[in-house]
C-alpha cells in the first residue's frame, strides 16, 4: 500500500521500530499498513495545514475513480479540492451541507467496490460522528473492499471505530536538488497513535511524486538518526 | 365548462348561489358581462351584454371584475388533472378541453361511463361540464356546446338540427346563413358543395368547417406526442389520505412500468410519480439516472424518498409512474454479466448521491482551457458527465499545483525584501507564517478576451513555512501597471 512511501527516519518506540522496521537499510522500509482494506482516521494537526493530502493520495490506487466527500465547513476553511493538482481526474466530489450528509454519503461510497477509495473530510467534532457512525463505515468499508479515509480537521481525537488513526503534520521538505532556496519534495510527520494489529509509532516520511517507487532516503542528518535507531 | 369562470368565482368566494352576480370585462364601450349567476340569468343579464344595459333591467345586480389569467390557469391545471382518463388532452377554446379518448372507454367500462365518471368528478370540483363524446373533433364540440350526449357512427344525422353556429364560424358568416334561411347544419348539408364553396371563400371557409364535423377532412390535436413515453398506472377506490399512500403505490407501480421497460428494450433515464388528488390537483416527484436503468430494486430506492415526501392533503385516488426520458437498453445486458460491473455500479452510487443531495453537490471534474486556477477547472453534475480515463497532466511533473484551492483568494498582508521581490513572511487568518523556502514567480496574466481591462497579472509563488506547511500565494499586478495602486497578496491555495 505504501509503496510510493519512503521512510526518512524514525523515532518515538523503539520496539515499534524493530517489529516494523526488522530489515535494516538498503531493504523496504514499511510503513505500517492495514491488511485489508478498513476505515482509516486522520487528523490534521493544524486545521490550516494541507500536508494530510499528499501523504493520503499517495496511498491511493488512482486507477478507479474516487469519492472525495468535502463539508461545507472544510470547503469554507481549507478550500475546495483542486483537480489539476490531484493525480487522478477520475473522480466524484460530493459538497455536502452538514456533516451528517458527508457520513451518508461516505456510507453509500464505501459500499460501492467501484471505487478505488473514499475520502470525507469533516470540520471540527460534530455530533453526528460518534462511535457508531465510524463503526458502521468500517464495518461497510471491511465487508466491500472499499478503503475509507475519515479526515478530520481541527478535531479531537475522541471514541472512534477506526482501525488506523493516524496524526499527520507537514515537515520542512526535502532539500530541492534544482535550487536551494525552493520547496523539495514533500515530507511529513506521520504519528500512528492508535492501530489494530500493528504498534503505534512515530515516522518522518517523504514522497517523491516523479517516480512511483521508494527513493533511498537522502543522506542527511535525519538519515544518520534513524540508521541509530533503527540499529 | 359553460360556466367555469362564476363557478370558479363561488367556489373561491363563498358565496351562496342566490346572490346575483356578474362578472365583466373592459369593453370598447364600458364593462362587458363576462360570466353571470343564476340568479344573475334569471334576471335578464347574460354574457356578452353590457352592464349598464343589465343594470337597467335590474339595478341590484353586483357587478365584479372578471379573471381571465386565473381561468387560464384552472383550465392549465384541469388539463394536466385530465390526464387520468386520456394521454392527449389539449385546450380547446377558452371553455373546453379535448380529451382522445380513442381506445381508452374499454378502460372505464365503456363511453357511457367514462362520460359519467368524468361528470361525478369534475362536479365534485364545483364545476359543471357538459360532455360530449363523437367521431370528430369539431362534432364533439358541437354537441358539447348546443346537444351534449354521445354520437356514435352516424354523425350527419346527429347534427342536421343543430344551429349552424355549432360549426364554430364567425358570427358574420353565421348571421349570412341564417339570411339565407340556411339555420340548421342539416340544411347545410343539403346545398350543394360547390356552391357552397363559391359563395364562402377564405377565412369564412363553411365547406371547410363542414367537412371537419363530417369527418372527411382530418383534425388532429396539436399536442401529439409521437410515442406516449412507458407508463404505469393506478388506481384507487377510495381516495387515500394517509402518508405513506404513494410509497405503496409505488412498490404495485415499479413491477409494471419494469415490465414494460423490458417489452420495449427501453431503460428510464429520468422518472417521474405523479399523484392525482381528489381536489383537482397533481403533485410530482421525479428522478434522474446517470445511465439506463431497469432495475426494480434500484428505481425502487431512488424513488422512495420522492414518494414518501407526496403529499396527500384531500388524498389521492390514482397514481401515475412515467419514464419521461428513456434510453435504449438491450435485453440481454443485465443477464449476461453475472456480477455488476464497475460502471453500472458507479452509476447507481451517483444516483442515489444526486437524488438525496442535488446535483449540484454531486459533480464530477472537467479540465477547461485556462491558466487561471479557478476556471482551470470547471465542476459539471456527475448525471451528466462520463470520467475522463486520461491521468491528468499534473501527476507526471512532480506536483507543482495545489490540491486545494479557496473558493475565494482571501487577503493576506505579506513582508517583503523589496517590492518586486520574494516575500519573507505573510500573516493568513491571524496566523503569521514565516516563509523558510520560496519558488517562484509563476506568472499568470489576465485573461484580456475575457476579462475587464482592469483586471491585473497575477505572480504565484509556492512558499513554505517554517514548520513545513506550504502555500500557493500570489500578487496581483506590479507596481506601475496603471491598474490601480499597490499589488495585493492574496493566498489561494493548499499544497499536499
Amino acid at each position: 500500500m505504501a509503496r510510493s512511501l519512503s521512510l526518512v527516519a524514525g523515532d518515538g518506540s523503539r520496539s515499534a521500530k524493530i517489529s516494523q522496521l526488522p530489515n535494516g537499510l538498503g531493504e523496504r522500509w514499511h510503513l505500517p499498513a492495514a491488511p485489508s482494506p478498513t476505515l482509516s482516521e486522520l487528523f490534521a494537526t493544524h486545521p490550516r495545514d494541507g500536508g494530510w493530502a499528499g501523504f493520503l493520495l499517495a496511498q491511493v490506487d488512482s486507477a478507479k475513480p474516487l469519492l472525495w466527500v468535502q463539508d461545507r465547513m472544510a470547503i469554507l476553511e481549507t478550500g475546495r479540492l483542486h483537480p489539476p493538482g490531484l493525480p487522478t481526474r477520475n473522480l466524484i466530489h460530493v459538497e455536502a451541507r452538514d456533516a451528517r450528509d458527508a457520513l451518508w454519503a461516505m456510507e453509500e461510497g464505501v459500499r460501492c467496490s467501484a471505487l478505488s477509495a473514499v475520502i470525507g473530510e469533516l470540520w471540527g467534532d460534530p455530533r453526528a460522528l460518534d462511535f457508531t457512525a465510524t463503526r458502521r463505515l468500517a464495518v461497510a468499508s471491511e465487508r466491500s473492499g472499499t478503503p475509507c479515509w475519515l479526515v478530520r480537521l481541527g478535531g479531537t481525537a475522541n471514541l472512534s471505530g477506526a482501525r488506523m488513526r493516524w496524526r499527520i503534520a507537514s515537515a520542512p521538505s526535502l532539500a530541492n536538488p534544482l535550487d536551494g532556496r525552493a520547496p523539495g519534495f514533500p515530507a511529513w510527520d506521520a504519528e500512528l497513535f492508535r492501530a489494530r494489529g500493528s504498534p503505534p509509532g512515530h515516522w518522518k516520511v517523504a514522497y517523491e511524486a516523479d517516480r512511483f517507487d521508494l527513493v533511498a532516503a537522502p543522506a542527511d542528518r535525519t538519515m544518520g538518526e534513524g540508521r541509530r535507531l533503527a540499529g | 365548462m359553460p360556466h367555469l369562470p362564476i363557478e370558479r368565482w363561488a367556489k373561491d368566494a363563498g358565496s351562496p348561489a342566490d346572490n346575483p352576480v356578474v362578472l365583466t370585462v373592459e369593453g370598447a364601450h364600458g364593462p362587458v358581462i363576462h360570466a353571470v349567476t343564476k340568479a344573475a340569468a334569471d334576471r335578464g343579464a347574460y354574457p356578452g351584454a353590457r352592464l349598464t344595459d343589465a343594470r337597467a333591467l335590474d339595478p341590484a345586480l353586483i357587478a365584479l371584475p372578471a379573471d381571465p389569467e386565473g381561468d387560464t390557469i384552472l383550465m392549465e391545471r384541469l388539463t394536466r388533472w385530465a390526464g387520468r382518463w386520456s394521454p392527449l388532452v389539449e385546450i380547446d377554446g377558452f371553455d373546453a378541453l379535448r380529451l382522445d379518448i380513442s381506445g381508452v372507454g374499454h378502460l372505464f367500462g365503456g363511453e357511457q361511463h367514462l362520460a359519467k365518471d368524468i361528470q361525478r368528478r369534475f362536479a365534485a370540483l364545483g364545476l359543471t361540464v357538459r360532455i360530449a363524446i363523437a367521431p370528430t373533433a369539431a362534432a364533439a364540440w358541437a354537441m358539447a356546446h348546443h346537444d351534449p350526449g354521445i354520437c356514435d357512427d352516424d354523425i350527419e344525422a346527429r347534427l342536421a338540427s343543430l344551429h349552424v353556429a355549432a360549426l364554430r364560424l364567425d358570427p358574420g358568416t353565421v348571421r349570412t346563413l341564417e339570411r339565407l334561411g340556411l339555420k340548421t347544419i342539416g340544411s347545410l348539408i343539403e346545398v350543394p358543395r360547390l356552391a357552397l364553396s363559391r359563395r364562402f371563400r377564405g377565412a369564412e371557409d363553411v365547406v371547410e368547417a363542414l367537412d371537419r364535423a363530417l369527418g372527411r377532412k382530418a383534425e388532429p390535436l396539436t399536442a401529439a406526442p409521437a410515442e406516449s413515453p412507458p407508463h404505469a398506472a393506478l388506481r384507487l377506490e377510495e381516495p387515500a389520505t394517509h402518508p405513506e399512500a404513494a410509497s405503496q403505490a409505488l412498490e404495485r407501480l415499479i413491477p409494471a412500468l419494469v415490465r414494460e421497460l423490458e417489452q420495449r428494450h427501453l431503460g428510464a433515464r429520468r422518472l417521474s410519480l405523479i399523484g392525482y388528488r381528489v381536489d383537482g390537483s397533481v403533485a410530482v416527484g421525479s428522478v434522474a439516472t446517470a445511465i439506463p436503468s431497469r432495475e426494480p430494486k434500484h428505481l425502487q430506492r431512488l424513488l422512495a424518498d420522492k414518494a414518501a415526501a407526496l403529499n396527500p392533503e384531500f388524498g389521492f385516488d390514482a397514481f401515475v409512474l412515467q419514464a419521461n426520458w428513456a434510453e435504449d437498453l438491450g435485453a440481454a445486458q443485465e443477464s449476461l454479466v453475472e456480477e455488476p460491473s464497475g460502471e453500472r455500479e458507479l452509476a447507481r452510487l451517483v444516483d442515489r448521491l444526486t437524488v438525496k443531495l442535488g446535483a449540484r453537490s454531486v459533480r464530477r471534474p472537467r479540465p477547461s482551457e485556462s491558466h487561471l486556477p479557478e476556471r482551470a477547472s470547471e465542476w459539471v453534475s456527475a448525471l451528466k458527465n462520463s470520467p475522463s480515463p486520461q491521468p491528468s497532466p499534473a501527476c507526471g511533473r512532480g506536483g507543482n499545483k495545489p490540491q486545494r484551492l479557496l473558493d475565494r483568494p482571501e487577503a493576506i498582508d505579506v513582508i517583503y525584501a523589496t517590492p518586486e521581490g520574494m516575500p519573507r513572511r505573510f500573516m493568513w487568518r491571524r496566523a503569521v507564517h514565516d516563509i523558510a523556502r520560496v519558488e517562484g514567480p509563476e506568472r499568470i496574466a489576465p485573461e484580456w478576451w475575457r476579462q475587464p481591462s482592469s483586471a491585473r497579472l497575477r505572480d504565484y509563488y509556492r512558499v513554505e513555512d517554517a514548520e513545513g506547511r506550504r502555500y500557493w500565494i500570489y500578487r496581483e499586478g506590479l507596481i506601475g501597471d496603471g491598474r490601480g495602486g499597490l499589488p495585493g497578496w492574496f493566498i489561494h491555495g493548499l499544497f499536499g
